[in-house]
């Protein structure tokens, strides 16, 4: 829109049945600083009472690693290749940061609208910007997780290459999975509180199903399987971009997920926007 | 006047109110859909009931205008700011707004305790559709009008009540839209802070030209402010005129009542636990179709309520307002130190008000059910009655008491002679 026509007298806003689809895009770019503030919101409380505070966000997926290299590594002698022992830990950081980033971006997109069902029922904004902003979230502790990834994985003997340059892209990736299958579950559990033990059952599940602990370079017969589930070539690209070479990727698995990726977002999209305008009368 | 800067056309909204499988809980879904398949689709016609919270509603607002909506509880007055502002839909109906709209449903929407004022004014700021810099530009102004300078890096769970509702005010009263409509707001807050608020309101309307709407139980400040009304009455638009010839309607349709009241069918919030229901009301004594009592004559009323198994000790709350909104007395049987013990079914409870010498007027009395379980039933306004001059009152002189009541006094001398 030009400067004159904005000067003019601006067209009026038409509230009708159905109607809502009209706006709705430049809305939500509208409404972009809150987005913002909201995320900035869910960070702050959580880590204000918290006298560890961000370390928070730290210690668990530290702890995971180690447990997850023990279970997987120790316990049940997965093949790790070329890379060596004491790199074991960074082969499952390097899973578990895609990992945390989607567990965390899911279940916060996914409990999002119940938990802001204040807002919802009291403000006008385009809904799309409550699971956003929980992934935004999710995002930002990733970041930490990452900035002490890198020192350790260099002190292991493992430098930053060019391929670090792509992982944005899966970062990416990662959180439109999220934001898919997130979208679902919040319009669901809107109307049956039942999703959230779904989602804190299928994040359980989902930490075995996707190679985290393990790396599917040596189960070539599982590899289209596991390729359904969009998250293993995440964390696969994940790995390919941290460990400089030392892990394969796989072509194939990789367009097999971007298949599966934008189906869920896609539906994900549709759904949430079929629900949306019945999201204050229900909530 | 302006050109109308708001058009209300055919506006209807329906609710489906689910008698069965109200929890929504898929479990219900599931089973009910397993047991009978085909049956499915007709049960769920016969549980669910259609309820119009509008029904065809037109009228204009110009620009500069004013507006009052009045009407009474479930008369739909939310649920037309709700579309207004777009949280909700109508089911049919158009509606044209021309300019920005803001609107303050609720005071501090989105304020989080855990976070301090300064941070809380950012926040609230952004959700209620400012933008970053436009706050920045009246942060100082805000702290000022809300006189939290010296907590502005505190907590707001720590704030009193009054500084809260004050520094959640002063943002929403910040922003400028071309278009502001408010529910209900000035219900919080002391005397002289919703004072403030109203002249806050009345700058926004006539200094600045802007459009207002506005929903108040308080018609002394529907008579100030505003200069137009409009009186919705289940739904329906029932008047569009000057605010002083709306709120006589209001006040005449309000005393149209019977002598037992059926409360069953009230609109009620639902975050109420309902275990435990008002059932009917009537005056104590001898019940009268007017509800009306004489002067210092004492007030008594007769609660029918119906409780589901599993309740025993029960509280019964009631609270006593003028007809302009002002809250003038309230209490419960805790003040004689004894619960209400019910049985499942149906039990009567009859309160009595021997010492309230309430000034001629109307009234309304609110009723609230509690158990240790928490809130089970409240309804506000329940009733509308009438307290009459009397021989007993032209004693007291009340018609030069400006007060809600006369205390019983009682007056000593002693007299001193001079030294």
């Amino acid at each position: 829109m030009s400067e004159t026509t904005s000067q003019q007298r601006p067209a009026a806003l038409i509230i009708e049945a159905g109607r809502t689809e009209r706006h709705y895009w430049r809305d939500l770019w509208r409404y972009r600083e809150l987005l913002g503030f909201l995320a900035w919101r869910d960070v702050k409380v959580r880590y204000k009472q918290a006298v560890l505070g961000v370390a928070w966000a730290v210690v668990q997926p530290t702890i995971q690693t180690f447990l997850l290299t023990f279970v997987f590594h120790k316990l049940a002698r997965m093949p790790s290749g070329n890379i060596s022992d004491s790199q074991y830990p960074l082969l499952v950081l390097a899973g578990l940061l895609p990992w945390q980033l989607f567990s965390g971006a899911f279940s916060g997109a996914g409990n999002s609208l119940v938990s802001n069902s204040h807002l919802i029922s009291k403000v006008y904004f385009p809904r799309l910007i409550v699971p956003l902003s929980a992934v935004v979230v999710a995002f930002i502790d990733m970041l930490v997780l990452l900035v002490i990834a890198l020192p350790y994985a260099m002190y292991e003997g493992i430098f930053p290459t060019w391929r670090m340059l792509l992982l944005p892209v899966f970062i990416l990736g990662t959180m439109i999975v999220a934001l898919g299958a997130g979208l679902w579950i919040t319009s669901l559990t809107v109307k049956y509180r039942d999703f959230r033990f779904i989602s804190a059952f299928l994040l359980q599940i989902g930490i075995f199903v996707t190679p985290v602990g393990f790396s599917t370079d040596f189960l070539p017969n599982w590899r289209d399987w596991l390729a359904l589930n969009p998250l293993t070539s995440m964390v696969e690209g994940f790995r390919w971009c941290l460990l400089g070479g030392h892990t394969e990727f796989y072509e194939r698995g990789l367009f097999l997920s971007l298949a599966v990726t934008a189906i869920m977002l896609l539906t994900g999209l549709w759904y949430f926007r079929i629900t949306e305008r019945r999201f204050a009368d229900v909530i | 006047m302006g050109e109308p800067v708001i058009t209300v056309e055919k506006l209807s909204k329906r609710y489906t109110l689910r008698h069965q499988a109200r929890s929504g809980l898929l479990r219900d879904k599931l089973a009910s859909l397993l047991r009978n398949p085909f049956q499915q689709i007709r049960t769920a016609r016969a549980t669910a009931e259609e309820f119009w919270a509008l029904r065809d509603i037109n009228f204009s607002v110009n620009q500069g205008d004013v507006l009052g909506i009045i009407g009474r509880n479930g008369a739909g007055k939310s649920t037309l700011l709700k579309i207004l502002s777009r949280i909700t839909e109508p089911t049919t109906g158009r509606i044209s707004i021309q300019g920005r709209v803001a609107s303050l449903l609720e005071v501090g929407t989105g304020f989080h305790g855990e976070l301090s004022g300064r941070e809380n004014i950012f926040l609230n700021g952004a959700i209620l559709g400012m933008t970053r810099s436009e706050i920045r530009k009246k942060f100082d102004e805000i702290v000022a009008f809300a006189e939290v300078d010296k907590f502005l890096d505190t907590p707001v769970k720590h704030y009193s009540s009054g500084m809260y509702v004050r520094l959640a005010f002063a943002v929403a009263a910040h922003l400028e839209p071309e278009i502001l409509i408010v529910d209900e707001v000035l219900a919080v807050g002391d005397a002289a802070f919703q004072r403030k608020c109203l002249g806050k309101m009345e700058d926004v309307a006539r200094k600045d030209g802007r459009t207002v709407l506005f929903v108040s139980h308080n018609l002394d400040a529907i008579l100030r402010l505003c200069t137009r009304a409009i009186l919705l009455q289940a739904g329906q638009l029932r008047s569009d005129d000057r605010p002083t010839a709306v709120a006589n309607i209001y006040l005449a349709q309000k005393r149209d009542q019977q002598a037992t009241l059926n409360l069953i069918g009230r609109p009620r919030s639902n975050n109420l636990r309902q275990r435990v229901t008002l059932i009917s009301l009537h005056q104590a004594g001898a019940p009268t179709k007017t509800w009306s009592y004489s002067f210092g004559e004492p007030l008594g009323f007769c609660v029918t309520v119906q409780a589901c198994d599993g309740v025993e000790a029960l509280e019964l709350h009631y609270a006593i307002f003028s007809a302009a909104g002002a809250e003038v007395g309230s209490a419960s049987n805790l003040v004689n130190n004894q619960m209400i013990s019910v049985a499942s079914g149906v039990t009567e409870i009859s309160f009595h008000l021997p010492h309230l010498h309430l000034v001629p007027g109307d009234y309304y009395l609110n009723l609230a059910l509690k158990s240790p379980a928490g809130l089970e039933d409240f309804l506000t306004e329940v009733v509308r009655f009438n307290v009459e001059v009397s021989a007993e009152s032209a004693k007291y002189g009340v018609d030069l008491i400006h007060a809600f009541c006369v205390p019983e006094s009682t007056f000593t001398l002693r007299h001193f002679s001079s030294p």
